[in-house]
């Protein structure tokens, strides 16, 4: 399995963890990747924890992210790093909301979008994949302001020289 | 194209010619029929499971294709149905989707439905990825029309709200043509007609066993001859991953098993395990059998199986588990019409019966309002027992607390009973009507006056029917504006001594928006209407 890449989305309901998990899917399987993405939700919408997991490479096996295997886990909400970190692999990189100036964003909403941008940083993937994702899962009428979010959080990536 | 289970029962219904689904939501089940409706299926949200699962019946009798949604708690409400029509069998297709929760992410229980497949003698299905929900939801469609027999598939959390690549032909099969064709021995199941009815349902079963372990959806994976493992649904993708090199049994169909193909599966490794989700299902139907398998710890059976917990499994290893890191538990909306309702509640000290809702998270602090919870619409049944036997002093304080789409479901019926038989202290009956079916993600029901697809329909409003059921002191309020009033209200409804139903009646917050658009289209397309009778009459 080594072939699989693990990634991590957390957050709180309301934030945008589903619909970023859905956009990074949907931008693997444009770059020929086999793919699954799985999470619990029902009882997220009320403000509660939440995690969606997405797996891909060339074949995915189990939808869920072992614990402690995740290679990347990205945070939306600083007050849910903690409680998520033995997801992540040791080694594995943590993607958190000060990677980014909340306030240069276009819209707070799109912070979900931004980080993405700062996961981009570390896959091999074009970035027309990314931004056809993001369209296809976003209403038309915000794609500027997200496409702008998802272009500063690639600005803001890269750090460490990873 | 990378679906959801859900998604991909839904587009299977919609090319299997399914003229009809219909079910009532829950999680993780709710969002098959809102796309089979997106993709230009005919859906519809019935009061409850029963209702939704004898309209299903109905539809197949008269030869059309059907599919009926529910999650694992709902099969309960519908069981009474289920455990006749297998008997009656179907003209047309009837599929059953239950959809489990292991691990409760979102329910009450974690009940595993397989076994209302060996009780009611219905055909099961699992599949183990969005692929076979699609494949095995066809294979249903047509195992159901070539043995006029209801099939059940079944789904779990992981295979519903999982998104995973499918592929299909594209191609829509046509809707076969509904005629009644009258069969009364066949239908109506007096015990004359019921007794061959019950020997003709397990020559089916016997038929359908052949067929499942000559041609049926289960697939042998051979890679060696140490280890053997028997896996159904979502763990054959965790058994893979965590054994890599062991041979695999995957079963598609898991009622009736294919215990021939078992027999040699087993027989040909040296050592066969079975990993299954929830309860020892198949390790246990296997075993008795003859045949020699292992089955998990008991540990195994709490919660969902994963990579690792599989890894544990084949290890023999039962000691305890790492807890997962408490994350922020939900909480109600700020801002949400249930609020004001539960800090009432709480200060008053009432004895609160509670529902299964949005509003349940009224037990968590800084509410705590809420004494029990079992099942839909058990609110008003249990705040009457509470009522019955205690000292008046506590008497008074108990107050059944149910949402909206709840009460439509299973709460009239408590409501029969409070009239019925009204307890000496009498009894209040709080309606949280918030205007949808909020904890689901805000489906409508025949309380809103609005389809599944949001059109305007006819609204049961149930101040109107509390009334005609006899109930002198009915009020409707809105908790969050008047709260004085709804504390004064409630203040002498605990009183009065007399059967009380208080409708606190405010949209939810996250669904008011839509609500009005909701209405405003309505509106338009009424107005629409009336210009064009006018314009007809000129």
């Amino acid at each position: 399995m080594n072939n699989v890449t693990n990634v991590v989305i957390a957050g709180l309901g309301g934030q945008g963890v589903i619909r970023a998990s859905d956009i990074l899917s949907e931008t693997v399987f444009k770059a020929g990747m086999d793919v699954k993405k799985s999470e619990i939700h029902g009882m997220s919408q009320r403000g509660g924890s939440v995690t969606s997991d997405v797996r891909f490479g060339k074949e995915v096996l189990s939808p869920m992210v072992p614990e402690g295997e995740a290679d990347y886990l990205v945070v939306l909400a600083a007050d849910q790093i903690e409680n998520n970190r033995p997801l992540l692999k040791d080694g594995g990189v943590l993607i958190t909301p000060d990677c980014i100036d909340e306030n240069e964003l276009p819209n707070k909403r799109s912070l979900n979008v931004a980080l993405l941008g700062v996961l981009s940083t570390y896959l091999d993937i074009d970035d027309s994949c990314w931004l056809d994702a993001v369209r296809a899962n976003l209403p038309e009428k915000v794609f500027h302001v997200n496409e702008k979010a998802f272009v500063m959080g690639r600005a803001a990536g890269k750090p460490q020289g990873a | 194209m990378l679906l959801s289970g859900n998604e991909a029962v839904a587009l299977a219904a919609l090319q299997g010619g399914v003229a009809l689904g219909t079910g009532y939501p829950g999680t993780p089940s709710t969002e098959i029929l809102e796309n089979f409706e997106r993709l230009g299926g005919r859906s519809q949200w019935a009061p409850n499971e029963k209702v939704a699962f004898e309209v299903a019946i109905g539809a197949a009798f008269g030869g059309a294709r059907t599919l009926v949604t529910m999650k694992h708690v709902g099969v309960n409400v519908a069981a009474d149905p289920l455990f006749t029509v297998t008997y009656t069998g179907v003209s047309g297709s009837l599929v059953l989707i239950s959809a489990d929760d292991p691990g409760m992410a979102s329910s009450q229980n974690e009940q595993d439905n397989r076994h209302y497949a060996v009780a009611s003698g219905i055909p099961m299905l699992e599949p183990s990825d969005s692929q076979e929900a699609y494949d095995f939801t066809r294979l249903a469609l047509d195992i159901s029309n070539r043995w006029n027999t209801p099939v059940m598939l079944r789904m779990t959390t992981r295979i519903c709200h999982s998104k995973t690549l499918v592929r299909h032909d594209g191609k829509t099969q046509d809707m076969p043509e509904a005629s009644f064709e009258r069969d009364i021995p066949g239908r109506v199941m007096i015990p004359a007609y019921a007794r061959p009815a019950h020997k003709r349902l397990r020559d089916k079963l016997a038929v359908i066993d052949e067929w499942n372990n000559q041609e049926g959806p289960n697939q042998t994976i051979s890679d060696g001859q140490e280890l053997g493992l028997i896996v159904s649904g979502v763990t054959y993708n965790h058994a893979r991953e965590a054994a890599p090199g062991a041979s695999i049994l995957k079963l598609g169909m898991t009622y009736p098993l294919p215990f021939d193909m078992i027999r040699e599966f087993a027989e040909s490794v040296k050592r066969c395990v079975v990993i299954e989700e929830g309860d020892p299902y198949l390790a246990d139907a296997i075993r008795a059998r003859g045949i020699d398998v292992e089955s998990k710890a008991e540990d195994f059976r709490f919660g969902e199986l994963n990579v690792r917990r599989v890894r544990k499994i084949l290890a023999g290893d039962t000691s305890p588990e790492p807890k997962p890191m408490p994350g922020k538990p939900p909480q109600l909306c700020l801002g949400c019409s249930h609020r004001p309702v539960f800090e009432t509640l709480r200060d008053f000290d009432c004895i609160v019966a509670g529902d299964i809702g949005c509003y349940t998270l009224g037990v968590l602090p800084p509410f705590q309002a809420m004494d029990t919870c079992v099942c839909m619409g058990a609110s008003i049944g249990v705040g009457l027992g509470l009522r019955h036997v205690l000292p008046e002093d506590q008497a008074r304080r108990v107050v059944s607390v149910i949402g909206d789409s709840t009460f439509v479901h299973s709460g009239i019926t408590g409501l029969v009973e409070m009239v019925y038989n009204p307890p000496p202290s009498g009894h209040v009956v709080l309606i949280l009507d918030n205007g949808t079916t909020a904890m689901t993600g805000q489906q409508e029901h025949p309380g809103t006056g609005r389809t599944l697809g949001h059109q305007p329909t006819n609204q049961i409003v149930f101040e109107d029917l509390a009334r005609s059921l006899g109930i002198q002191r009915v009020h409707v309020l809105d908790p969050t504006s008047d709260r004085d009033n709804f504390e004064s209200v409630l203040r002498k409804s605990l009183d009065c001594g007399e059967p009380v139903v208080i409708v606190a009646r405010r949209p939810c917050i996250l669904a008011a928006k839509k609500i009005k658009a909701y209405e405003r289209a309505a509106k338009v397309s009424c107005e629409a209407c009336v210009h064009e009778t006018a314009a007809a009459g000129d």
